[in-house]
């Protein structure tokens, strides 16, 4: 093992850092770098002396700016609640492919690749008070005023239900047909009914998976801001913490302030990430992926 | 057997619920560009392309496309050049850091715009940068070579490395070598990392937002910054822009759908 070790550094040669360099080095100097400078300058408030906390303290004692995480923890927790399990039903549901899979798959591609600003846009037309869905409750009476789903919370909802859904259930559809489906056909032979092959066999195998698709859809709702401000209330009640950083960096122009902001955004998607990732080590890792249906 | 098939059925409606809500939502802002005046019906009373001439000269929607195409064509043009090379060398060698270097590349991609654009807006209007193209095809490209590298890592990944042995005893040259057999062998995979990343730049949002000024809009940002200024400009010119951007999304995203499968075009989760 040792001597192998040593044969894998060596292949490190000129040409492999010459072809790495470029790109390596833009991500440290474009990604990393910032990073590291938003931290410094974060503690480097506008007005006053070098190196404090000034901003972070700004922020946990100011309740109009600390109340944006829970407000955005509100908005993100139940999404992707919701995401996950819907998205899990029916990802499992059709892990042997069904009529017209192509066509389904390539349907929910569509607000994914058109984005969070296209669909906020079609949403406010199509659910707003005047729109579609309002008009054909209304005649057929079901309803007698029109339901208030733009401009509000459920709006944002709407919004990142109609752009996550498909996201999450794309990665689940392609990991769970992934499952080599021997495993399922053998627990059946065993006399094992359809629960239980998924609670017993099915599910061990999806849980990994499931877990990352969970933190990459809370991590990605957490950072809500386009549709916060389109379809929400970005004044009041959606009014989460990207919006308060991107206030105090456009409109403050309090450079300091809002990389302090975004550092603890970051922190509290990194916190979501290591407590999911510690659920994930409680579970048993699988070594039968691959075989499946590709 | 019955409660397989209404386990079935319950897949289909939900599926199809939510097709539908899709298609209406994208179809509403289609008829709304047509209308005339459209007001609490289901259907406008007249049809006009009016607003794609308004939206055109009005949101000066020349200028916005070209400074799109540019800024998405030099994306793809940068992200392959330097994510090829990167993405060669992941598939062939094995070095003690590259667990590492896999992770850098992953970040930008799992860490939301949002959170580290603000940073980056920081240091890059520091640099002078900031509200120009340059800036934002330097913001944009942040996710999207990392992108290229892990779209072009499985493709590198499927060429054997015996075809490089022979070439290479035959008397071919590095240089030969990639020119005449990596490169021929990698047209779909530079087709699809560039499709990808083409319309993934093209409907980028975050980025491009907080690095734009005011003549370096790209055209997502521009239908942005005009919903959110709301009645100002009459609800169909924005939705004329915003079929504008649908069109050019869809190209893109037709041709690219026929190297790809939807399941494809998200995260690969047994990747990490």
């Amino acid at each position: 093992m040792a001597r192998a070790r040593t044969d894998e550094r060596s292949e490190l040669d000129w040409l492999a850092i010459f072809c790495l360099a470029p790109s390596a080095l833009y991500v440290i100097a474009m990604f990393v770098y910032p990073f590291m400078f938003g931290v410094y300058s974060s503690l480097q408030p506008l007005k006053g002396d070098a190196w404090s906390l000034k901003n972070y303290i700004a922020f946990f004692t100011d309740p109009y700016q600390y109340t944006t995480i829970k407000t955005t923890f509100m908005l993100a927790l139940p999404t992707t609640i919701v995401v996950v399990s819907v998205a899990l039903f029916l990802a499992y549901g059709m892990r042997r492919g069904i009529w017209l899979e192509r066509t389904i798959t390539t349907l929910l591609v569509l607000p994914i690749s058109l984005g969070v600003i296209f669909l906020s846009e079609g949403i406010l037309g199509f659910y707003g008070t005047n729109g579609w869905l309002n008009q054909m409750l209304l005649g057929a009476g079901l309803l007698q005023e029109p339901l208030e789903l733009t401009h509000n919370f459920i709006g944002v909802i709407l919004s990142l239900f109609m752009q996550n859904f498909p996201f999450c259930f794309l990665m689940l559809l392609g990991y769970i047909s992934g499952i080599d489906p021997s495993l399922e056909s053998s627990a059946r032979m065993l006399g094992a009914g359809p629960w239980t092959v998924f609670r017993r066999v099915m599910f061990p195998l999806i849980a990994p998976g499931l877990i990352i698709a969970f933190a990459l859809v809370f991590v990605m709702s957490f950072a809500v801001f386009p549709s916060a401000v389109m379809v929400g209330q970005p004044a009041g009640s959606t009014r989460t913490i990207s919006i308060a950083a991107y206030q105090q960096a456009f409109e403050q122009y309090d450079m300091s302030y809002a990389s302090a902001i975004a550092v603890i955004m970051g922190m509290c998607q990194l916190a979501a990430l290591i407590v999911i990732i510690l659920v994930r080590r409680r579970m048993t890792i699988s070594t039968t992926m691959g075989a499946g249906k590709r | 057997m019955f409660r397989g098939r209404m386990w079935k059925l319950a897949i289909y409606l939900f599926l199809l619920g939510f097709i539908i809500n899709l298609l209406g939502i994208v179809s509403h802002v289609v008829v709304s560009a047509f209308a005339k005046r459209w007001f609490g019906k289901p259907l406008p009373p007249a049809f006009t392309t009016d607003w794609f001439t308004y939206a055109w000269t009005n949101f000066e929607l020349g200028h916005v496309l070209f400074i799109t195409l540019f800024i998405a064509l030099s994306v793809v043009f940068i992200a392959l050049a330097i994510g090829f090379p990167a993405a060669y060398i992941l598939a062939r060698r094995n070095f003690n850091a590259k667990p590492i270097l896999l992770l850098l590349y992953f970040l930008p991609l799992l860490i939301p715009q949002m959170t580290y654009g603000i940073p980056l807006a920081t240091t890059l209007y520091k640099f002078g940068v900031g509200g120009t193209v340059a800036g934002v095809i330097l913001a944009v490209l942040v996710p999207m070579v990392p992108l290229a590298v892990f779209i072009l890592l499985p493709f590198f990944e499927q060429i054997s490395l015996n075809l490089e042995w022979s070439a290479s005893m035959l008397g071919a040259n590095r240089m030969q070598i990639f020119r005449r057999v990596l490169l021929p062998l990698m047209i779909p995979g530079i087709l699809t990392a560039g499709l990808l990343v083409l319309v993934n730049t093209i409907s980028n949002f975050e980025l491009a937002f907080l690095m734009a000024g005011g003549g370096s809009q790209t055209l997502v940002v521009a239908l942005y910054y005009n919903v959110f200024a709301g009645g100002v400009r009459p609800v169909y010119s924005i939705d004329a822009m915003a079929v504008i951007y649908m069109c050019m999304v869809l190209s893109v995203l037709l041709v690219a759908l026929r190297f790809v499968r939807p399941t494809q075009m998200v995260f690969k989760l047994d990747r990490s």
